[in-house]
């Protein structure tokens, strides 16, 4: 089959690999119709991200049609539409029953190495690294999809893949990140970083109840879309103004209730932090450029919440602990659980409270995957979304 | 009286009937009867002084020699050959130090800093010579001999240096209440734990049959039983080399602990314990197998002990972590790495490469 494999930093080639086969009881094979490339594919393909190797097959947002199953699958069936979620759960530990989906005990069998980097480790994720389990992604013809039973949601007839396909991860991902806010009637939420993640981070809010959402990013087009498409009352473009003066303005001085990184670990800022963490980072002194975390942090309300869905890898540097000790704030965080929450956003989207496609860009064949990670990573043609068609 | 509690990200009640308050008083009961001291001043005095010998020694020669260069330069200087009348305000300089030297080493509980001091007092003095025997009008004969006798002290300055700063802190190994992990380096024993999220009984019967042991230890490549709990063991070996022992379970105390040792073994003697216990709060069961290899003399043994030695703790850990998958999930979880031996892309391994596994 064809498939976009990682190479070198920056290169990514679509190859001739085998065929997937049942290798666990529990699988299914999926002919994939519909994949996309994520904000954190682009931390792996500036090479950010340790253990990648030379040939590993990319991609954990797909959905398609069931084409095989292994002996113990009863949930699925040849020909049933599925969107799968980027978390491999086995369902049966104690962390899955418990609904930390993304914390699997048993799903990485390369946890070992999770652990000396991490402390413990955590589930296996589709096409993201050695370190998240060598699992073969989506961006191909066909997946194996590991515990058949446990992950993977049949779409109801009607829908569109454009309308599922972001239930695999970004749409439960801002949805937790805006649940971990604790959104109460009245709440002020800030959001920084408008790609996709963020644009449903800024939705979701909405869905929860916030009075107001302000975001920050520093591409027009992406505020523009977080105004008339995701629902954010305020931008700021933080290279045009000082972002952390503009939302003690627009909050009366006390700072939003909410504060979202929504941006992760290659992030920017204009003037001398900017260049400190990018010159620390190069040298490998910190894996991590936090600026958009420490501004979070730094912006919010005395007592509330800070809620991080950026992807972090290790360790960063200034880490404003002095904030947010003396402040009495809330750090929340993790990889999406998006087992919990995909049959709850299926519904919005089935009652028209929301449309996720609004995201989408770009179309493009599984063939042109280069182009795609191309031009989303230099942020050229106002790349948003890229969705492939493998078929 | 009930406690409510919220666990992060469950969005579920956790109920609790036990009443808080009581579990602290017991506790500050128990401190109440212990002896009052005194509050300490100085972190010293938590640290008993036993400094050896040749450190106290060396103190007092860095007292000797500082009171001699400060109050006698001219005595010293003829004495290791110098010329009397050039060099007072030096030696009075490095009687400072010295005296310097010796009050901190004699007087700190452990005076790493000031025995290291000694050490660069030595490297300037031995320098200082150095120099003066390049100088006209000294007695070279004299400053070799006294070159002679700072290098001396210095061996010794830089072997009491180096144990002061390798040695832990004063009141290591003093606290046997406390938990401590085996160590790896001394211990022939690796251990590992996992929890596996099930009821202790079904734990425990997955471990009563040595069938089971081959499909998650990575070393074995088959656990047959035998007869009067007795089973054979055989290791994955490179071909030619053969390690296999029969086992015998010594102990066996059911839902608490399986213990086996081996017997009748050519080149190895293990012991292996598993215990059982239901973790904290009925969240599954806890099991801790530590294993000691000790190998039998001769040369192929020596080689097999040095291969088990070297086994990382790591390894024992995965195979327990796979033990984990086999109870909850019924079999071991693959991905597409790690699906096949070596080092492998995460893409499909091929039908050829899928055959070629053991």
């Amino acid at each position: 089959m064809r498939a976009t494999c990682w190479e070198a930093p920056r290169h990514v080639a679509v190859e001739n690999v085998p065929d997937p086969e049942i290798l666990n009881s529990n699988d299914a094979i999926v002919k994939i119709t519909s994949t996309a490339i994520c904000g954190s594919d682009l931390h792996l393909y500036n090479g950010f991200m340790p253990t990648m190797e030379k040939g590993d097959i990319l991609g954990h947002e797909f959905m398609g049609e069931v084409v095989e199953v292994g002996k113990t699958v009863k949930n699925l069936k040849v020909g049933d539409r599925v969107v799968v979620p980027f978390p491999i759960a086995c369902g049966q530990c104690w962390n899955c029953q418990h609904e930390m989906w993304s914390l699997c005990e048993n799903s990485n069998p390369n946890a070992w190495m999770q652990e000396k980097m991490l402390g413990h480790h955590c589930s296996g994720v589709f096409g993201y690294s050695h370190l998240l389990g060598g699992y073969a992604g989506g961006q191909a013809e066909f997946a194996r999809v590991p515990f058949a039973d446990v992950g993977p949601l049949k779409v109801p007839e009607g829908l569109t893949d454009d309308q599922v396909l972001f239930l695999t991860d970004i749409f439960p991902t801002g949805y937790m990140g805006a649940e971990m806010c604790d959104i109460a009637p009245g709440d002020t939420i800030a959001v920084w970083g408008c790609g996709p993640v963020g644009q449903f981070a800024i939705a979701s809010a909405r869905l929860l109840g916030a009075e107001r959402v302000i975001a920050i990013d520093r591409f027009p087009h992406r505020l523009q879309m977080a105004r008339e498409k995701a629902g954010a009352d305020v931008t700021i473009n933080y290279e045009e103004t000082n972002a952390l003066e503009a939302l003690k303005e627009l909050t009366g001085g006390v700072g939003p209730d909410g504060c979202i990184d929504a941006v992760g670990l290659e992030s920017h800022a204009p003037g001398i932090e900017g260049w400190y963490d990018k010159a620390k980072q190069s040298m490998r002194w910190e894996n991590d450029r936090p600026i958009a975390l420490r501004h979070a942090i730094m912006s919010c309300r005395n007592g509330r919440t800070v809620s991080v869905i950026g992807v972090y890898s290790g360790f960063i540097d200034k880490f404003p602990m002095g904030a947010l000790m003396n402040r009495s704030l809330t750090i929340k965080s993790g990889q999406c659980h998006v087992h919990r929450y995909m049959k709850p956003l299926l519904q919005h989207i089935i009652n028209g409270d929301i449309d996720p496609s609004f995201v989408i860009t770009h179309r493009m064949s599984l063939d042109d995957a280069p182009v795609g990670y191309d031009i989303f990573n230099k942020k050229q043609d106002e790349c948003m979304k890229v969705v492939l068609t493998p078929h | 009286m009930a406690s409510q509690q919220r666990i992060a990200g469950l969005g579920t009640e956790v109920r609790s009937d036990r009443a808080v308050p009581a579990r602290a008083g017991t506790r500050a009961t128990s401190f109440a009867d212990r002896e009052v001291k005194p509050a300490p001043w100085h972190s010293s005095d938590f640290v008993a002084s036993e400094k050896d010998s040749v450190t106290n020694f060396l103190g007092w020669f860095s007292i000797g020699l500082g009171l001699a260069e400060v109050f006698a330069p001219q005595a010293v200087a003829r004495l290791i050959g110098l010329k009397e009348d050039e060099h007072t305000t030096l030696l009075r300089a490095y009687g400072v130090r010295e005296l310097a030297a010796g009050v901190g080493i004699l007087t700190r509980p452990k005076p790493t800093y000031w025995m290291w001091n000694r050490v660069i007092g030595d490297a300037v003095d031995l320098k200082s010579i150095r120099n003066a025997m390049e100088a006209e009008g000294n007695d070279r004969a004299k400053l070799k001999l006294a070159a002679l006798a700072v290098a001396g002290v210095a061996a010794l300055d830089v072997v009491s240096s180096m144990r002061l700063t390798s040695e832990a802190s004063p009141a290591a190994g003093k606290d046997p209440g406390s938990y401590k992990t085996a160590d790896t380096d001394t211990d022939s024993v690796i251990a590992a734990v996992v929890t596996v999220n099930k009821p202790v009984e079904e734990v425990y019967n997955f471990w009563k049959d040595p069938r089971n042991y081959a499909e998650f230890m990575d070393q074995m490549e088959s656990v047959h039983p035998t007869t009067g709990g007795r089973s054979h063991w055989k290791v994955k070996a490179p071909p030619g080399l053969s390690v296999e022992w029969d086992a015998q379970v010594v102990q066996d105390i059911p839902n608490q602990l399986i213990r086996w040792t081996s017997v009748d073994s050519t080149n190895i003697d293990s012991t292996g314990t598993v215990r059982f216990r239901t973790a904290p709060g009925n969240r599954g069961t806890i099991v801790s197998l530590d294993v000691e290899y000790k190998p039998k003399g001769g040369p192929l043994g020596a080689k097999i002990g040095k291969l088990f030695a070297t086994m990382p703790k790591t390894q024992m850990q995965n195979d327990l972590r796979r033990m984990k998958q086999l109870i909850e999930l019924g079999e071991v979880v693959k991905s597409d790495a790690t699906a096949v031996p070596g080092m492998h892309p995460a893409q499909p391994p091929s039908a050829k490469e899928l055959e070629a596994r053991p």
